[in-house]
């Protein structure tokens, strides 16, 4: 790699940085304003597809026109007025008057029904577009990528080019996706409005998966050089507490936030001097975000709250609880997490949930007792191929002093691990047998 | 009650702080925040990055216009916080009295306002 | 990244501020922090009380010298702050900018610093005793992400 060379500024170089600074302040009422745009948009036209089409088009708009002759005092309402006459535009060209009566008709029939829905009370009515356009993005006809790529893009406002580089894929794979979701909404006719109370958990669960999994791929990489990717993961906690403060009343969305904001606390010790991943026992946790652990352990205390016992999202996150408030892995509340693993299996019995649970019984009773355990999950799919069960087996043999073996099961963890930073700590372990 | 414990660095205090160990000044502070975690009080605590980098929103116009910083002169900044939360005034003096710093700085404690306060 | 808001407010904006109906101070407030939360970006927010009701400690005398009153000249005091995480400077400056706040009043927008300002390999990260006893042999799991950590 070269050193780059300082040269000085020159009067193009000025002009750029002008230029740059002036699309960051677009990029940025963008990031604010885009979801609620594209939803009132979605709105006005009955077509989300359009809509974000629309979106896209006004914002090149305001990249060209913003720089050259100002920020207009309401960038949103600017935002929705272009996109509304591009709509208007764009049927008036392809001669579908119709489709625009049909659009405005929409309109009035919703306004109609807002009015109904606005007295007394329905608890079934939930007034908020933001609301119908993440329900959307994540709806269930889209496949789990799709969900993620249209999320991060029409609620989050990223960029393609920025959803790319998270994902470590090609612009135009990402394009494709948000093209190819687009159609499958438009072909399966998904209505833009709030699901009734009964579809609407099941509907919601399906967001709270995506925001999750983008979460997930922030937090440990399946694929690259780097351990982690926070940014990714602090777009997904974000993403959380715009869901905590549109839905206050389902106690998982809390939950969700409270395991989010909880492990996201940990992040500043889990990347070591030379980007290696830290593990939990070896992290020092001075360096955890304390008011993280605060928020996260407000939100589990919110979900607690409704008394209806906790989730899936609410059990871990009372087990990433438990090593919040431990000053170290001594003193961990080892027990509750056995407990809230146990909790976890009954609701959704996995080989990794009862992996994890055989590394909190190692504390409890002891490695052996754990390896037991360990060794009866070999046979299952889901473990028979990743690095995380070999991994497990060559800690608790190295606990047990059975060296030889700990060094076999580290380097077949090795063989398998996806990511390079954790395919060298798990090779150095191997080398040294504990 | 919550207290927010503001510090404030002179000139001089600042040059110190620059020209002194990093690594000393960063394991005081480390040592600093531990005890008041142990002890159940803090609620959070930040550093704020060098002023310089700053910007400042000016209200007096409209729209509010917006130029870079640093806001005033160098007493009137803020370099870091600590928010604690404890039973009384006296254990916030107390615990203020205890930050690992030294000559030309000075710590601002502000009493946070809560539900208390909204009933004026 | 994360930027803190630092209100100031000088001796003519708190007196225009004093003659506003307190409740509509709170709602505009109120609606600018909900507008906030919604987006996702408020992750911390405080009001101060009045800075005459404050004190301050001062190290250039040891032990350290406490005395009541206000820090310095109205300028000098900060009566409340926000905690933004955005991802940019731009996001941060947008968000200040739309403060119902009047004349004579100012926002302090400063990044808050985080691991990242720091040497990675830093040593008072290790250094305090009996901090990692034990450790060695306890490797743990949790989830998300596994044995990780």
């Amino acid at each position: 790699m070269t050193e780059p060379v300082m040269e000085p500024a020159t009067g193009d170089d000025r002009a750029r940085r002008a230029d740059d600074s002036a699309r960051r302040a677009v990029v940025a009422v963008w990031r604010i304003e885009s979801a609620r745009i594209v939803a009132t948009l979605t709105r006005f036209t009955g077509d989300f597809a359009l809509a974000e089409d629309l979106a896209q088009e006004a914002l090149a708009d305001a990249l060209v026109q913003w720089p050259a002759q100002g920020a207009p005092r309401n960038g949103a309402a600017w935002l929705t007025a272009v996109a509304k006459r591009k709509a208007i535009d764009h049927w008036r060209r392809r001669e579908r008057y119709d489709e625009r009566l049909a659009a405005i008709a929409h309109d009035l029939e919703r306004a109609e029904h807002e009015a109904a829905d606005a007295v007394p009370w329905d608890p079934d009515a939930i007034d908020d577009d933001v609301l119908r356009l993440v329900l959307t993005a994540c709806h269930p006809v889209l496949s789990p990528q799709a969900r993620v790529a249209l999320t991060l893009r029409v609620v989050a406002g990223l960029e393609t080019a920025e959803i790319a580089r998270a994902f470590l894929v090609p612009v135009a794979t990402i394009q494709q996706r948000i093209v190819r979701a687009k159609q499958a909404l438009a072909e399966a006719c998904v209505p833009f409005e709030t699901p009734a109370r009964a579809e609407r958990a099941q509907r919601l669960g399906a967001v709270l998966g995506v925001v999750y999994l983008i979460f997930t791929e922030g937090h440990a990489a399946t694929a690259g050089d780097e351990w982690m990717r926070p940014d990714l993961a602090r777009e997904a906690v974000r993403l959380a507490r715009v869901l905590a403060a549109l839905q206050p009343e389902e106690p998982e969305v809390h939950a969700l936030l409270a395991l989010l904001e909880l492990t996201a606390a940990r992040f500043p010790a889990r990347v070591g001097a030379d980007g290696e991943p830290v593990l939990l026992a070896d992290q020092d946790r001075r360096r955890w975000d304390r008011a993280a652990i605060r928020r996260g352990r407000a939100a589990l205390r919110r979900a607690e709250g409704f008394g209806r016992g906790l989730g899936p999202y609410g059990l871990q996150a009372a087990i990433a609880e438990c090593h919040a408030v431990a000053s170290d892995v001594a003193s961990t509340d080892w027990a509750r997490i056995v407990a809230a693993y146990d909790g976890l299996l009954q609701l959704s019995p996995s080989p990794i949930v009862a992996l994890n649970r055989a590394v909190a019984v190692s504390m409890t009773e002891g490695p052996a007792a754990a390896l037991a355990i360990v060794d009866a999950l070999a046979g299952e799919r889901a473990l028979r191929t990743g690095h995380l069960l070999p991994s497990v087996r060559g800690e608790l043999l190295a606990r047990l002093g059975r060296d030889a073996e700990a060094r076999e099961a580290f380097a077949l963890a090795a063989e398998r691990a996806q990511n390079a930073r954790e395919r060298a700590v798990l090779l150095a372990r191997a080398a040294a047998g504990r | 009650m919550q207290f927010m414990l503001i510090m404030r660095d002179e000139d001089a205090a600042a040059v110190e702080r620059r020209d002194a160990p990093f690594e000393a000044m960063l394991e005081r502070m480390g040592r600093y925040n531990r005890a008041m975690a142990d002890a159940g009080v803090l609620v959070s605590a930040q550093g704020l990055a060098s002023p310089g980098t700053g910007i400042v929103v000016d209200f007096s116009a409209d729209p509010p216009l917006v130029t870079d910083g640093p806001y005033g002169e160098t007493k009137e900044l803020c370099n870091g916080f600590w928010v604690i939360d404890v039973p009384s005034r006296d254990a916030a003096v107390e615990w203020a009295s205890r930050a690992p710093l030294g000559p030309g700085t000075k710590l601002e404690l502000r009493r946070v306002h809560g539900e208390e306060d909204l009933r004026r | 990244m994360q930027y803190m808001l630092i209100m100031r407010a000088d001796d003519d904006a708190v007196a225009t501020y004093r003659e506003i109906p307190f409740e509509q101070v709170i709602e505009a407030m109120g609606k600018y922090n909900e507008s906030m939360m919604e987006a996702g970006v408020l992750i911390a927010g405080e009001g101060l009380s009045d800075a005459s009701e404050g004190f301050v400690v001062d190290f250039s005398a040891d032990p350290p010298l406490v005395t009541d009153g206000p820090y310095g000249e109205t300028k000098e005091l900060f009566n409340g702050f926000w905690i933004l995480e955005v991802s940019s400077k731009e996001e941060a400056a947008e968000w200040a900018s739309r403060c119902p706040l009047g004349p004579g009043a100012k926002l302090e927008v400063r990044r808050v610093t985080g691991p990242e300002d720091f040497p990675a390999d830093n040593e008072w990260v290790q250094k305090e005793e009996g901090w990692r006893e034990e450790q060695a042999a306890r490797k743990a799991a949790d989830a998300p992400g596994g044995v990780a950590g």
